[in-house]
């Protein structure tokens, strides 16, 4: 050993008896117990008022079992600014040196700063909310500048990658989906089927069924369902490639990024998100026939055959033109929240969760635009 | 150990004449593999209380490894490890709690949560073991931001930053602040995971000076691991060079020099070259060299 440890704060099994602080006469301070964070509980409703100014000033730790970096910073709190003018006595050596350090300590009050009024948080969220509106519109606008470069040049594409993506987001999402569907369709005739019941109207439930599931449930239940599923993945997979550089390495690599990661997921969401939306019309269908027998005594023919009669195609059209948009909605949605982390991993829950609630938030927005938009133009 | 008695006594006694009662850390016969490939193969080391040993060795030879299985974070394939005389094995969730408030570990990344601004992080050890002794042993909060401003402060950390993430400092202050959250609870063994990697030379000597005046404030013992040699010539007492799984050599730095064994050599070969500019290493006319500047040396032992 070069020079022995000038402190040696750690005296074998030291019990941890409360500490406490003792006027003594003529400025005399005794000190007592354990001075450690174990035996500092409580101290503050035991400590006597600090010295005055000027008086005279001795601490006397002949008593003390134990001392501490947390008793030294507790005793110079109590101090209050006298810590340096105060004479130490009886103390073990260590303790001595520690507490002299303590007492040396040049530490600048940080407080935290204050918590901003209730104006001031909603303005800043508004502006935040602004900034992001923005930042997404011109994600969007970069995304649809690669997609021009791809066409112009085919090859730049990424097939396997779309492959790739189209089998995690797509392929693996066929149970899910479908007993989602399933179950949306059993509880939808099954809340028709007492109403209809009423009137004697049984049949209907075929339209009833139909079109809820063709124009709404399934591509809206399969868009939410992907937007959990894959929209997060995306937003966690790009953020954790922009934690740990990748995304940089990329660029300077002369590989876009938009490119590479971006249009591969878009690509591959609008493939397979309608195809997804086709699984659900049928499971979802499905469902409902199962209830229109059990509950209406509707045969599953008597059911296909009106099935065939009265929906028209555009149903399922229109269904499938709303999951094609918001499979991009999804995927610009969580690619941007993924390029939008910085820094660390809280910063990428933080983004992955932004992109499932922004996702769905937008899907839903987008649909109710669209039921208006049908109305209107009558489809 | 309350096994049974005429079964175990015989061990019981040898474990207790294997037990150093100087020794803080104390691995004997640490052997770890990973599927076939073998780290450790009867790797003994032990530490002395109130020394600064330093684990050095090339890429790949274990002392990561050597790390982990010193704070339980992995089990030896086989082997023993002490920590203050106490067989990790045996050890009890009790047992552990209590020792992991003697030691003070810090992590080559720094390991700082990021959720949390720096202060947090110092005052996290003191905030989780006092919450621990339940609501008559708590400690107030302007007390411990207090102990963690003042920690910070020892690591010579602006006051400035204390209110920061994580992610807004700088590699050199990472360090800092990791250092002074492994001091929090006045550790007994401090342990170091490359506290001057990723480092530029100033910064690198900034932690060393730094770890010796810990030493002198607080005197715990510490293990570290490091690949400076401009800190391996400075901090240590003891060098534990590791190599083909086991410690080829232990001593001072000076001693090592002198070793014959071609691994521990090699260290110094590039050591030397590092210290003297070689005159015949090339056509080049002498420049003017300054001993602050960084060789390319420098930098290659950095990096593994």
């Amino acid at each position: 050993m070069a020079e022995p440890p000038v402190a040696d704060l750690h005296p074998p099994a030291a019990p941890h008896a409360a500490a406490s602080l003792q006027a003594g006469p003529a400025g005399v301070w005794a000190l007592a117990g354990a001075w450690t964070r174990q035996g500092l509980a409580g101290l503050a409703q035991r400590l006597p008022p600090p010295p005055a100014d000027g008086a005279p000033l001795v601490l006397d730790g002949s008593g003390l079992t134990g001392f501490d970096s947390a008793g030294a910073w507790a005793l110079r709190q109590w101090l209050a600014g006298q810590a340096a003018r105060a004479e130490l006595r009886g103390w073990a050596p260590a303790w001595q040196a520690l507490m002299q350090l303590a007492a040396a300590a040049e530490v600048q009050a940080t407080a935290a700063p204050a918590r901003p009024g209730a104006v001031r948080r909603l303005g800043r969220a508004t502006l935040r909310g602004l900034v992001q509106a923005q930042a997404l519109l011109a994600f969007v606008g970069q995304v649809a500048q690669a997609a021009g470069g791809v066409l112009a040049h085919p090859r730049r594409l990424r097939g396997r990658s779309v492959l790739h993506h189209v089998q995690i987001g797509g392929l693996d999402a066929i149970p899910i989906v479908g007993l989602t569907a399933f179950l949306v369709g059993v509880v939808v005739a099954y809340q028709g089927a007492d109403q209809l019941r009423l009137f004697g109207a049984n049949i209907f439930v075929v339209e009833l069924v139909g079109y809820s599931m063709l124009r709404e449930f399934a591509p809206l239940m399969t868009a939410i369902i992907i937007a959990g599923r894959s929209g997060s993945s995306y937003a966690a997979q790009i953020g954790t490639m922009v934690v740990t550089e990748e995304v940089d390495a990329m660029r300077t690599l002369g590989i876009e990024p938009l490119e590479q990661l971006v249009l591969p997921r878009l690509l591959a969401l609008a493939i397979a998100l309608p195809l997804l939306t086709v699984w659900a019309d049928i499971t979802g269908v499905f469902g409902g026939m199962v209830m229109a027998r059990t509950q209406l005594g509707i045969g599953f023919n008597e059911f296909i055959e009106r099935f065939g009669q009265e929906l028209r195609g555009n149903s399922l059209l229109v269904g499938l033109g709303k999951s094609l948009v918001f499979a991009g909605v999804i995927a610009v949605v969580g690619c941007f929240q993924g390029f939008a982390t910085r820094g660390s991993a809280d910063s990428v829950g933080r983004q992955t969760t932004l992109a499932v609630v922004q996702s769905i938030f937008l899907v839903i927005v987008v649909d109710a635009v669209f039921s208006v938009l049908f109305n209107w133009l009558g489809i | 150990m309350a096994a049974p008695e005429t079964a175990n006594a015989v061990a019981d006694a040898d474990a207790d004449a294997d037990a150093d009662a100087d020794a803080v850390v104390q691995m004997q016969g640490i052997v770890t593999r990973f599927g076939r490939q073998v780290v450790h193969d009867g790797l003994d080391l032990t530490v002395r209380r109130g020394e600064i040993l330093a684990i050095a060795g090339g890429s790949g030879s274990g002392k990561s490894v050597l790390l982990r299985e010193m704070v339980g974070l992995q089990q030896p394939t086989a082997g023993t490890v002490r920590l203050f005389g106490t067989d990790l094995a045996t050890l009890d969730a009790d047992g552990w709690q209590a020792l992991r408030q003697r030691w003070g570990v810090m992590f080559q990344k720094g390991g700082l949560f990021s959720a949390l601004t720096v202060r947090e992080n110092v005052g996290l050890p003191l905030r989780e073991q006092s919450r621990l002794a339940g609501r008559s042993g708590r400690l107030d909060d302007a007390l411990i931001d207090g102990i963690a401003g003042w920690k910070l402060a020892l690591t010579g950390l602006p006051p400035d930053v204390v209110l920061k993430k994580p992610d807004a400092l700088s590699g050199g202050m990472l360090k800092r602040a990791a250092l002074a959250r492994a001091l929090a609870l006045d550790p007994e063994l401090l342990i170091l995971d490359e506290p001057t990697s990723g480092l530029d030379p100033a910064s690198a000597a900034g932690i060393s000076t730094l770890i010796q005046s810990t030493r002198q404030q607080f005197g715990p013992t510490i293990v570290l691991i490091s690949h400076d040699l401009e800190l391996l010539w400075r901090v240590p007492d003891r060098v534990a060079v590791l190599g083909e799984g086991r410690v080829l050599a232990v001593g001072p730095m000076a001693a090592l020099a002198a070793h014959p064994h071609p691994i521990v050599a090699a260290y110094f070969d590039k050591a030397e070259r590092h210290a003297a500019v070689d005159p015949t290493a090339g056509p080049a006319p002498k420049p003017a060299p300054s001993p602050a500047a960084p060789t390319p040396q420098e930098s290659t032992w950095k990096t593994s």
